[in-house]
Order: C-alpha cells, then structure tokens, then sequence
C-alpha cells in the first residue's frame, strides 16, 4: 500500500479499515542467501539496499529484541555532514544526499528537517580548527559558513553572549544538517525491506556462528540454526559480543550514551546547536521537546544506563549556554550502548572468516550515518568489495596507521 | 468570586483561617493555605484548566497529584514563568499567578479545537504516511506548522533569574515516600539511632493518610500523622525532607533528590536557592512511594470533571473541594466506594456508584445513601467545557443518564515500582491486584514497602514499612525492633480487572498525548504490538505525566488484542526522572561566569592594572595583550609588543606551562622512556627540548626538561596538555615500571614563571638575579638551568630556553612571589623599554621562529610531520616508538611542517585555509595541506603562516595557492623555512 | 558509582579518571622482533565483554594512585579495586 494523503483520507473516512502491518512477521527459514545481524536502522538500511539496489534474493534480518530498539530509537536524530577528514567526509556526504531523498525513497515521511547545524566555538584555535574543516565541507560540495559573533546572535538570540565564562566568538553553520525522526527511520526502512521480500525476524538472538574451513555456513539463534553464505553483522554495541562467536576480538569497546528530552515547549529553538566550551548539543523536536545530549558516560558499559554526574555535567553546558532553559524540566533520559572505535571512525570491512562481514565502531554518530551505511555495507556484501565511499574503514588502517581520528584523542575510546 | 465548591462543613488539612489570593487567566480567586492551585480552582467552581495536547481537547484536572496530565499551567510571569506546571503539585501562595497554556486565543475557545474535529484523520502516526510531496514543503510548510501548534507552555526566552544549589547528603537508611510505609520506617529506623532520610514530594508528609478518612487507633489518622511527625523532627539522626522528590536511584546507592526550597513562595528569598539538588549516598533505601490510581476508558471519559475516584475524594478530604455538587463514581474494585461513602459524609449528592463487577457489595440506596449500579458501564458523557452528564449501560442492557458534574473512576491502583526498574529490572505482574508489583533485582541496597510493593490496606503498609526498616538495618548490622503500630483497617483488596468499555467513542488513555483505544488498535493492526513500539508509535507515555496513569491500561488493550497475558505484553522501562527535574536544578551554580572556575596567574593583578585584555586559555584567564593609550587596534599592540621583544626586552608570564618535578635514582631514566628522544644522558645544569609520544606513535606533547641534579628533573608540559601528560606519567610510573625508583608531583601551581626574552633580557635578568650567579654566556649558555636566587635571596629557579628565537629565559619563583617578580622585572627593565606581552605576541613570535604549538600538535601529527623525525630514538624502547614508525600515519603523501609567506606581502594568511597547487580547481581530491597558524609578523612585514604540505620538506620555493572557500579567499604563497626569524638560532646563543 | 578504593575507601567515582582495560598494564617489549603486531594488539584490541571487566581508574582528585578496579559492566556492580603497582608486579613488571 503507498503511502500518501489521499491513503489516510480515504482511511479516515472508511474506519481504518485497510491500514496493514508495516512489516510481514514471518517465522524463519531454514536457509537464507544472506543474514543480516541486527534489526536496527543499519541492518534494516542493509537489507533494504541489498534487495532494492543490488537485487539480493533470500534476505533474512535477524533481531534479538525488537526492530529500532537499539541506537536508532534512543539518540538525539542529528544527521550532518561536516567531518574534517577524508576518510569520512565523502560517506557522510553521500548519507546526506540519501536522507535527502529518503522519504520518496522508502514512501515513509521520516520528517527529515534540514534546519542546520552550528557548531559553536569560543576561542582562536577552535576557530581555525573550523575553518579547516569548513573548508574541507566546502572542498567535499557539503557547503559550509563561517558566522562571527554577531552573526550568531542575530540568528540565536538566546544565547548567553553577556556574562558567560567562555564566550561565544562565532560558528560554523552546516545549512544541510538537520534531525530526522529516529524511530521512523527503522520502521521506513522494515516497511519498504519488507515490501522487497527481506523476513524481518524478531526475538531471534544469535547464540552461535557455523563456520566450517575460515568460510561462514550460518548461525545458531534462539530459533534454531538457519543456513546463510553470507552474514553481515550491524549491531551497534554488541559488536564484540556477537564477533567473539566468530572468534574474532575487535578494536572497539562499548560505552554507555545519554540523551536526554525535555517537557514539551512551544518552539524555541530553531536549528541544532553545539557548545564548544562543554559537552552539549541540542535541538527542539517537532513536538516540542529539546532533545539534548553530551558526552559518553566514559566507562566501558551494557547497561543501558548512564549515572547523574553525567546528567548535570550536560545540563550545566546547557545552562552555560542559554540561560533561558532553566524553569523547562527534563523530562526523560535514556541511554544507548555505543560501539566506540580506537579512532573514532568506524569499521566497515570482510573478516578473516570468509563471507562473514563486520559493520560497526560508530561510537555515538551511527544515527547519521544510517543510510550510508546500509548503502555501502550492502555493497560490501553484495560485490565483496568495499564501496569507494567507505574505503577507509577497514580493519587494516590500525596495523598501517590510515587512522581517520577526527578529535586526535588516540587509541582511547571513551575520547572519542 | 465566592469559592462556591468550596465545602463548608470544615474539615480538611486547609488554613481556613487565612485567605490567599491569586489569579488564573486573569481573573482573580481566592483559596487557604495548604492549598494547591487545583484544589483552589476546583474549590472555586473551576474545573477546566487545560487544553490537550493534539486534539485540544477541554481538560480539567485527573489526579490530585504528580500523576498529572492535564492541568498544566504556565505558573508565574515574566523571567519566572514556568511552563507545563502541575496544577496539582503547585501549592497555593498569595499572589500566585498562573495561566493556561497551548491554546489560542483562550482557554476556553480554543482555534486548534478543529483538530478534534479532524481527529478521524489525525490518528496514531498518520504524519508518517502523508507530508512528503513536495519534498521542499516539509521545512517550508508543514512541519513549522507542526511545530507551531504543537509544544505546550512557553519559556519566558530570558535569563532565569533564581539560583540553584546542589548539596551531598549521606546516611544509612534513606525512605522514600512518607506516608504509613515511610513513618512506620522512619520511626523503627530512627529509634533505633540509624542516620535516616525521611523524603516526601509533598509539602505535607503524611501519603494518602492525608487524603483519607482513616481512623488510627481510636483517633484520626491526622492525630497519629501529627505525633509521628512531631517525634521524627525532634530526632537528631533523622533528617525529613518534605517537597523533595527522589528522582532516580543511581549505581551503588546513590540517588538524586530535588528539593523544591522555594517554589512554594512567590519568589526565592534573598541568598537562598530555588531548589537543590541532593545527592544522596545512602547505604540502605526502601521505596514507600505509594500507588497510582488508573482510570478505565470509556468514550469521552477526558471531560473536566472527569477524575480519578482516589483524587476526587482526596480533593474534598484534604482541601475541602468538591469538584461539583453532586457526583458519580465508576468502578471496578471496593475502593471505588469509598469515594462515594467520603463524599456522601460531607454532604455531597452522590448520584450513583457504576460498579463493572456483577458482583459488586449491594446495597440499598436507602440504606447507604447511594445508589449502586453492578455490572454497569459508563458508555459516554456529555458537557463541552465540563461534565454534564453520564451515560450508563446497566447489567440489564438498558441506558440511563445521570447528571453529575463530577465522576470518580477507579480502575485499580499500580504500585510505584518506578525506581525499582532503574537498573534494569522489570516489574513482576500479581493477578490479585491485577497490577504490577515489583519484581527480582531491585538496585542493590533497594528495598519496598506498603502500596509501592502491592500491599494496599494502611495496616499492611505500616506493618511493612516497620519490617522493611528492620531488615534494612540488619542488614547494616544494626538491631532493631519495629516500631509499635496504630491499629488500622486491613481491608483486602478486591478487585476484578476491567480496563475499557467497548464501544464506539473515543476512549482515552494518554489524556495529555491524547493516545485514545482506537490508537492502539490501529497501532496493533499496523504490527506495532510490543510495548516499545506501541508507545514510539503512538506517543503513549511521552508526554509529561510519563504515562503513569496512561501505560497500563494501554498494554492491557495489547494483551487483550494479541491475545496474550498481560505480562507477556511486556512493560516499559521507567527510567529516571521519577518527575521532571527543572534544568536550572540539575546545572546548579555552574551557569554563567560560574560555569567553570577561573585559574588566574600570578601576575593577574599586575595585569588588571595594566589594562590588559584577557582570553580563555582552558580555565586559565591569560593576558592576551596590553593595550596603550592611543593604540586604536589589538593588532598595534601586538605588534608593538613583538617589536619590544625582538629589539630589547619582553617578559610574558608562562605560568600556565605544566610543571612536573621528577624525582628519584631512576629519574633520568624514567624520562628516556616517556620522551621520545634521549634523555639519559642529560647533564646536570642542563635542559633538553622533549617530544613526548602517545603510546599510538603520534605527539602527545612537547616542552623540556631540565636537570636540576642527578635525581631531580623539572619537566615542562604545554598549558592544554598539563593535567593529561601528568596523568600519562603516573600511568606509566605506576602500571607499567612499578618499581623505578621515581617519584611525581605537580608543581605547576606551586611555581610562577615569566619569560624574559629580547637582546637585553641577560641585562635586566642581572639586575634581578643574585650576583652569585654568573649569567655569563659562557657560563650560563643557551640551555643551561640552574637554581638560583633573586631580589636578595628569594630561592628561584633559571632556564635559558626560548619559545620566541630570542635570547631568552624562563625565571620561576615561589607563586606567592610571582607578582612581586612581576613588579620587579618590570621596574628593573624601566630604562631598556621592558614591555609586557601577552598571549598574541608570545603566538607571533613563536610562529615567527617555527616552533609548533596547540594548532600544529593537535593529536594527528607525527615527529616526521614537525621534521623532528630523526628525534625518535631508535635505541631505546619509549612509549609510542614502535607505532610511529607506521609511515601511513603521515598521510598518503607526507605532510611536512612549512612556512608560508604570501606572494603579495599585502594579502592576509589565514589559519584553516587549505593548501593547493596553483591552477588545481577547488576539489577536495586537490587539497595538500593546511595552514595551521598564521599571524602578522612584524620581522618579516607581512603575513605569515605554518602549515602542513604534502612532501612539504622538498617543495621550498614553490608557488602554491592557500585557499579558503570560506572567506572567499585565494592567496598565492610562496612555501619556505618554518623559521622566519634567525634559522641558524644565533640569536638565541647569544 | 563509588569505588572503593584499596588505602582510601569509598570515594565517588567522579574523583577519579577512566583508562580502559587493565590489561594496558601489559606493555609488550617494543624492542621484541614481533613488537609492531604485539603494540597493534596491546594499543587497539579489545575483549570489551560483557560482565566481569577489569579496568584501571586513576584517582586524580585523589590520592593518585591508578586502581585496577574489577566491575561488571552489565550490572556496573564492583567486585573489587586494587592498586594497579600491586597488579604490575604480580603480573611481572618491575623496573
């Protein structure tokens, strides 16, 4: 069924009778010509370009828990692309470019709301670090500006530009960045996948990997072993768990990330800021809510949840910064478990184990990267090659030191 | 306006005796101490209070509580105005101005009312299916007309003005929630001498014994509230917290708490904060927190009038409001009744009591002064700003409407197991209160009592708050007995679940969020059935209430459509906060100038006086120049300042620089592993230039060390980097050669530091330095360091190094002395032109000789990029060799560290513009480096930069472009040395 | 979260700094044939499970000392804190 206004007129006007489900829940196979590890928004994204772009037949998704349950439902729906380096740049490009035409893509309306991004910055140095970088924006097509102080008041108005510690100096304005409603994503992605024929099988965890002479044969799950040739493995921050089955130790830990949402507000905020002088970002969600986030927790984590020193450090960058926020309440945190890379940038790459294929090391910029990622780990599955775009994210740059680390923070995830 | 609800027969925990004043809309009522807002407005006929959040549905008031959904308020005005304010929870102070939020143009009449008109097609998740064509108009158009009518209270968009604490409380045991459950504890606890927290969100402690009619003993639950009260205050160990809300139960016991100080005043007063946030260590908790009462869906069961039967009498117990005159109550379970028994002693009408359950306690209408109505429903009601009438299907079929303007609906009571699952764990379902209760793995250190753990009669909840303290205790070791109880009703819970009436209407769940029955069947047919999905997908549960009163029913709608149990359907996870948190109580004082603290140098004041401007440097303020009557721009100054420099003397206060002493037989050697380059062989008097690696193989950190004995280094790091390489060193002294004999402090406090740099620096530095130093060159050559002293004894440490290329030294004294030094220097140095320069000239001049700092050590550059290369031992095992010799660390086509001038002196250089070859179109595949630093060099009068180039090394002479999309700019520059100024370092052997 | 240190006792772990795994203890000999794979492994390679994790923490605002601190990363519960030095040594470094 399409998706359009006249659907939900003539559904309004008929009870509602014709809406289906939004995906097939079909029991599983005993074989599959690729499984897809992880139902989140890069697996789904996978499965879907797999059998759109690449017209893979017998696609399974296999999901421990519920589709979109993972990063892709707990983030703060920032999608950007204004990354410094070479390595990264041209894949958040042509993410950018995706999410742009997402919602024609998928006939699903993921709200993709490109109302800018402006890194702040507050000293010298950072702004020249800016100026690198928004040239290299300029340099990828990406478009970027440089505001000053007076710039950025005339655009945010509310910020503390009177008694702050650091002071605002200038920006770096991203006009293409933007949010784009996180759940909706996974659920586009399960809807138009499953309209291609992919079997999304929730509750079904991955207990084992079959791999016979270094060549993958297929999996154990908690609904019993299923046949594959190829299996990709998209699952955020359980990537170490879910590649130990294989043998395989990963240059990742696993780290806890908060977000957080404030009540509902009439708009305020009109675009998404970051501080530089702390850990804080921050937008207004369509039903009003400031969704805001900051730093990783910092300790190696699988709880799902993060502790208050955190919660107050985040807030105190948000109260530095506008002021005005101080009689809104939090009113909800949640806390993602981030796949967090030796270099920040993530791992997109064949394994030693032949047809076995590992997508991860995101740390807390997944959400963004969503599209790009199904796009050219679906590449990588389908061509055994790996996308021009995503070249750079191989295992292999820690042994010859193609390190992509935007912060320059080194080996030590929770820098990250 | 009379306060016509108002219930005359006395009674209630109100100050009748006092009157207060306030308005709502505009319009002004009046209302007593102990009031909230609501029980106010309700006391004065006021029963609409709010607009939905979708539908914009009219709404009054569910809850008498933090549960609320519906009456929010915009609660003061101006830089005070605080949107989404539980009328409920808002306690009544003279003057209290509040306002109905998210309605145009008011409360009343409301423009975006069509919405529920619409609502046929305003269902769960339709923005999912429509608002893409054109792709453009989804920023254009539909979304900000989204997110214009949606939202719901305003912020003021100024400053908050009110101050906000945080405070760190400790005890053994800390009691949540102080109704029977709490005091019961809180007196075991508290007799037996523990240190115990006793909090209460409320402004009255007491629970639900506040809203009851309960006898406690013999006597009124009030009495025995009152004694206890009275005994717990007068405890020494025991601390009661009312108004303070525990928000979350953290790792290892620790929980946060919000005190609300001053919310209930008009305005904090003087000195004090608004709030506090306590974080609480407490050894043992137990969560009394009580229950929540559920509504059942019915059509239209959202009309203001509509509450919960426990609110309703709660209203007339505690406050003396009736919500009208005369009321009807709808119920599954025996507490319904009594609302209607409290309702009825204080004189109000009760129409009837609509019982699900065929089975429903009879009675005579004659007898018990009701009429009771089993295996009847509520199957609508009427009335637009409020309720009118109720329609009812009785057991028999048939219909009936009752008029009543006020109707009671229980559904049951959910134990607050909130806390209980902010770990992780997940409640357990118990069918004989048809409610979950909590289940295994609580957070360590947590256990339930009373209402919050299923046990509803008030002697059961004494009985467990009591044994629940006792166990806590024992736990710590600590003996007690439980605390003599009142006696008190222990009446069963009877109950027969009932959670919607079918039917046509629209029955709500999420009144807030207005998710009604019908949106979960459409969500259910969609195939968004586990409890997750169900509340992304149709916005159950995230409105402001969290769904308290909404999640339940909701998933039991689920179980009935997938046919499964209800604990199958699954729960939520409830996550902290318990209740909203104001942001400003979470960033406490850290805001403003308050943000971070300040670290000021020792010469700070000097400079003050001097008018110099400042700049951040992390937490350092520094003086980045000092401006002199006349200079028109900071970039005369600076330049004025470099000129001084270069041609007599500066002095610049390093202070900032890391400063680590170095002790131990093993010093030296300690220093060879953590410097890439040699060290051992360091002689005594001398200082050496480090380069420091991470263990990745790329540069952590440059400065020097100085030998000031055998066994005593003094290592400088940069000022960013000085707590990190400190830490890096203890890493490595303590982790990895625990047995060196080497020991660190930091000293970077304990020392001030001055540069004295220029042609007459060793003039001014013998007028200041004792004569028993010879300050010879030959004695006191480039790179020597000695301890000296100064101004006639004043122990003092010299360094012959250089930053700015000049003849130069580093003078460090005890911090106290550091702005006599300061003084001195610049008194001395009077006739050689001595002048102070700040942080801009000290970047000028080190770009002027080359030497890498901040912008070029950035975490992704390697010694062969800063041409230090041949730096890194190959002889000696010292953290980062073996990494750094990966090649591809350098980038695919070497960078090199260069100097840039531009072909025209006349063109500006800036920092971050690109590096290309000339003719090479704008492309990022053509981009060969950056430019990392760039000042105005006096020296050279023009523009210079540093930057890194692809085989940068072999490319001095060439023409290349620097090219800054950004600002429009492509400047021509010629590639040379990095050292502007004196290359062979003559100058500063000098 | 508090940690309970080995010479202090419980101290919040806002005093203190997080490194990673413990094993960053075991540097490999960077003048080994094998060093470049061993140092690839040593600085990049993770175990990173899921449940007993030990991992060192410095306390900086604090005493100094580096802890080597066994916690469950699912239930973030502490089993025990050691001094790392103690560790080194028992794991065989010295000078």
């Amino acid at each position: 069924m399409r998706y359009s206004i006249f659907q939900v007129l003539k559904e309004g006007l008929t009870g509602h009778r014709g809406w289906r489900p939004v995906w097939r829940e079909p029991t599983p196979q005993a074989e599959y010509d690729t499984i897809i590890i992880g139902g989140g928004g890069h697996g789904l994204a996978t499965a879907y370009t797999l059998a759109k772009v690449y017209g893979g037949k017998r696609i399974a998704v296999l999901e421990k828990g519920w589709i979109g349950g993972g990063n892709v439902g707990r983030n703060t729906t920032i999608v950007r692309a204004n990354y410094l380096l070479d390595g990264n740049q041209p894949f958040y490009e042509l993410s950018l470019k995706l999410w742009e035409g997402l919602e024609q893509d998928l006939n699903y309306n993921t709200m993709v709301s490109q109302r800018g991004i402006l890194n702040l910055y507050h000293s010298d140095a950072q702004r020249d670090a800016y100026r690198r970088r928004g040239n290299a924006m300029m340099l990828h097509g990406s478009g970027a500006e440089l505001l000053d102080r007076e710039q950025v008041r005339e655009m945010l108005p509310f910020l503390n530009f009177d008694n702050a510690r650091f002071p605002v100096r200038g920006g770096l304005l991203h006009r293409r960045g933007g949010t784009v409603r996180h759940d909706a994503v996974a659920w586009g992605y399960a809807r138009a996948a499953a309209a291609l024929g992919v079997d999304i099988i929730q509750n079904c965890a991955v207990t084992g990997m079959t791999i016979e002479n270094g060549r993958i044969k297929g999996i154990e799950t908690t609904r019993g072993p299923i046949r594959a040739a190829k299996v990709g493995c998209a699952v955020a921050g359980n990537s170490s768990r879910v590649m130990a089955m294989a043998g395989m130790r990963l240059p990742v830990e696993s780290h806890v990330l908060q977000a957080f949402v404030t009540e509902g507000l009439k708009p305020v905020i009109p675009n998404v800021i970051t501080f530089g002088a702390g850990h804080f970002y921050v937008s207004q969600s369509d039903k009003g809510g400031l969704v805001f986030g900051g730093d990783i927790d910092g300790y190696n984590s699988y709880a799902q949840r993060g502790n208050l020193p955190v919660i107050e450090d985040v807030v105190e960058g948000g109260m530095a910064l506008m002021p005005m926020i101080g009689r809104t309440r939090l009113l909800r945190g949640w806390g993602g478990l981030v796949d967090m890379s030796m270099d920040g940038s993530p791992i997109i790459d064949r394994t030693p184990i032949k047809g076995l294929y590992f997508n991860g090391g995101w740390c807390y910029g997944g959400f963004k990267a969503t599209p790009a990622s199904g796009h050219v780990f679906a590449h990588l599955l389908a061509t055994d090659t790996p996308h021009p775009t995503a070249e750079a994210y191989r295992f292999d740059r820690f042994r010859t030191g193609r390190l992509i680390d935007e912060k320059g923070v080194g080996a030590q995830p929770n820098l990250h | 306006m009379s306060q016509i609800n108002r219930i005359n027969s006395g009674g209630g925990l109100i100050d009748r005796s006092k009157t207060l004043s306030f308005t709502f809309d505009g319009r002004t009522y009046q209302g007593h101490p102990g009031d909230t807002l609501a029980s106010a407005l309700l006391a004065n006929g006021v029963r609409l209070m709010g607009r939905s959040f979708k539908y914009h549905r009219p709404r009054g008031p569910l809850s008498a509580g933090s549960e609320e959904p519906n009456a929010l308020v915009e609660l003061r005005a101006g830089a005070r105005r605080e949107p989404n304010t539980r009328a409920t929870t808002a306690e009544l102070f003279d003057g209290l101005q509040a306002d109905s939020q998210n309605r145009w143009p008011s409360l009343r009449f409301d423009a975006l009312a069509i919405n529920d008109r619409l609502s046929n097609f305003l269902t769960a998740g339709f923005y999912y299916k429509t608002f893409m064509w054109p792709r453009a108009f989804w920023e254009k158009v539909y979304e900000p007309t989204i997110r214009h009518a949606a939202g719901l209270g305003r912020l003021s968009m100024q400053d908050d003005p009110d101050a906000y604490d945080k405070g760190f409380l400790h005890c053994d045991l800390l009691i949540v929630g102080a109704g029977p459950a709490g005091l019961a504890a809180a007196l075991t606890a508290g007799r037996a001498g523990a240190q115990v927290i006793l909090a209460d969100e409320d402004f009255r402690l007491g629970g639900r014994l506040n809203a009851e009619t309960f006898t406690l003993d013999d006597g009124p639950a009030s009495d025995w509230v009152a004694a206890t009260l009275a005994e717990l205050a007068a405890m020494p160990n025991l601390r009661l917290m009312a108004r303070t809300t525990v928000v979350g139960a953290f790792d290892h016991g620790v929980y946060g708490a919000v005190e609300r100080v001053a919310d209930h005043l008009p305005e904090p007063e003087v000195d004090k904060p608004r709030q506090i946030l306590w974080r609480v260590y407490a050894r043992r908790a137990l969560l009394c927190a009580g229950a929540t009462e559920r509504p059942i869906a019915f059509a239209n069961n959202d009309r203001p009038g509509i509450l919960q039967a426990g609110a309703l009498r709660a209203y007339a117990n505690r406050w003396g409001a009736a919500v009208a005159r005369r009321v009807a109550v709808f119920t599954n379970n025996d507490d319904g009744h009594r609302t209607a028994r409290d309702l009825l002693t204080l004189g109000l009408d009760v129409a009837a009591v609509i019982d699900t359950r065929p089975d429903a306690p009879p009675g005579a209408p004659q007898a018990i002064g009701y009429e009771v109505l089993p295996g009847a429903q509520v199957i609508d009601t009427a009335g637009r700003l409020g309720l009118s009438d109720v329609t009812v299907r009785t057991a028999d079929g048939g219909m009936r409407t009752i008029s009543c303007g006020a109707l009671g609906v229980s559904g049951g009571w959910n134990p607050a197991v909130h806390m209980t699952c902010h770990q992780g764990a997940r409640p357990r379902w118990e069918e004989s209160i048809a409610a979950f209760v909590p289940g295994a793995d609580l957070p360590p250190g947590l256990s339930v009592a009373g209402a919050a753990s299923g046990t509803f009669s008030t002697a059961g909840a004494l009985r467990e708050g009591a044994a629940g303290a006792v166990a806590a205790l024992a736990d710590l070791g600590i003996d007690c007995q439980p605390a003599a109880l009142p006696r008190a009703e222990d009446a069963p819970v009877t109950i027969t679940a009932f959670w919607h009436v079918n039917g046509k209407g629209r029955a709500w769940l999420d009144q807030q969020n207005d998710v009604t029955v019908k949106d979960v069947k459409l969500a259910h047919q969609e195939g968004f059935r586990s409890v997750e999905h169900l509340k992304r997908y149709t916005t159950l549960g995230m409105a402001t209430d969290q769904g308290k009163t909404a999640n339940m029913g909701a998933l039991a709608i689920m179980a009935e459509l997938t046919g499964k149990p209800i604990p199958e359907v699954g729960t939520t996870m409830f996550r902290p906060p318990y209740t909203p948190v104001s942001l400003g109580t979470l960033a406490g004082r850290s805001r403003d100038e308050d943000f971070r603290p300040r670290r000021l140098t020792p010469s700070h004041r000097w400079a003050e006086e001097q008018g110099a401007v400042f700049v951040e440097v992390g937490n350092w303020m520094r003086a980045q120049y000092f401006p002199r009557p006349g200079e028109t721009h900071w970039r005369q100054t600076v330049d004025r300042e470099v000129r001084a420099t270069r041609s007599a003397v500066g002095v610049c206060d390093v202070t900032t620089l890391g400063k680590i002493d170095v002790q131990g037989t093993d010093a030296a050697t300690f220093l060879n592993r953590i410097y890439c380059n040699a060290f051992a062989k360091l002689a005594v008097g001398k200082v050496r230039y480090g380069l420091m690696l991470r263990e990745d193989g790329i540069a952590k950190d440059d400065g020097t060390a100085a030998r000031l004995a055998e066994d005593h280094f003094v290592v400088t790091t940069t000022t960013a980097n000085a707590v990190t390489v400190f830490r890096h060193m203890e890493f490595c002294r303590q982790c990895l050669w625990p047995d060196l004999d080497v020991q660190l402090i930091s000293t970077t406090e304990a020392w001030a530091q001055y540069s004295v740099a220029g042609p007459r620096a060793r003039a001014l530095l013998g007028r200041i330095v004792d004569p028993a130093t010879d300050l010879s060159n030959e004695a006191f050559p480039f790179m020597a360091c000695a301890e000296v002293t100064v101004c006639g004894g004043l122990r003092a440490r010299l360094f012959r190094i250089s930053f700015s290329g000049e003849l130069a030294y580093e003078i460090a004294v005890p911090t106290r002395y550091g702005d006599a030094l300061m003084r001195a220097l610049m008194t001395a140095g009077e006739d050689f032109g001595v002048t102070a320069y700040g942080t801009e000239a000290l970047g000028v001049l080190r770009i002027e000789k080359g030497h890498p700092a901040g912008n070029e050590l950035n975490g992704q550059t390697t010694a062969r990029m800063l041409g230090m290369g041949s730096m890194v031992s190959a002889k000696k095992d010292s953290i980062g060799t073996v990494l750094s010799r990966r090649e591809d660390l350098d980038g695919p086509e070497p960078l090199r560290l260069v100097g840039l001038r531009p072909v025209n002196a006349a063109d500006p250089l800036v920092a971050g513009a690109h590096l290309m070859a000339q003719g090479a179109p704008l492309a990022a595949g053509n981009s060969q480096g950056w430019v990392t630093s760039a000042a105005f060099s006096p020296h050279v009068g023009s523009a210079i930069a540093l930057g890194f180039l692809a085989l940068g090394d072999s490319r001095k002479g060439e023409i290349i472009r620097a090219v800054n999309p950004l600002g429009g700019t492509d400047v021509a520059v010629e590639v040379v040395s990095p050292h502007f100024v004196d290359p062979e370092g003559e100058k500063l052997r000098a | 979260m508090i940690i309970p240190h080995p010479l202090l006792g419980p101290r919040d772990a806002q005093e203190f700094v997080y490194l990673g795994d413990a094993c960053l203890i075991d540097r490999p000999d960077g003048m080994a044939e094998d060093s470049a794979d061993a140092f690839h492994d040593y600085v990049y390679m993770r175990d990173n499970p899921a449940g007993e994790h030990r991992e060192l923490w410095y306390h900086e605002q604090g005493d100094r000392s580096w802890l080597v601190v066994t916690r469950d990363t699912v239930t973030h519960r502490i089993l025990r804190a050691e001094l790392a030095s103690d560790i080194a040594r028992q794991r065989g470094r010295g000078r």
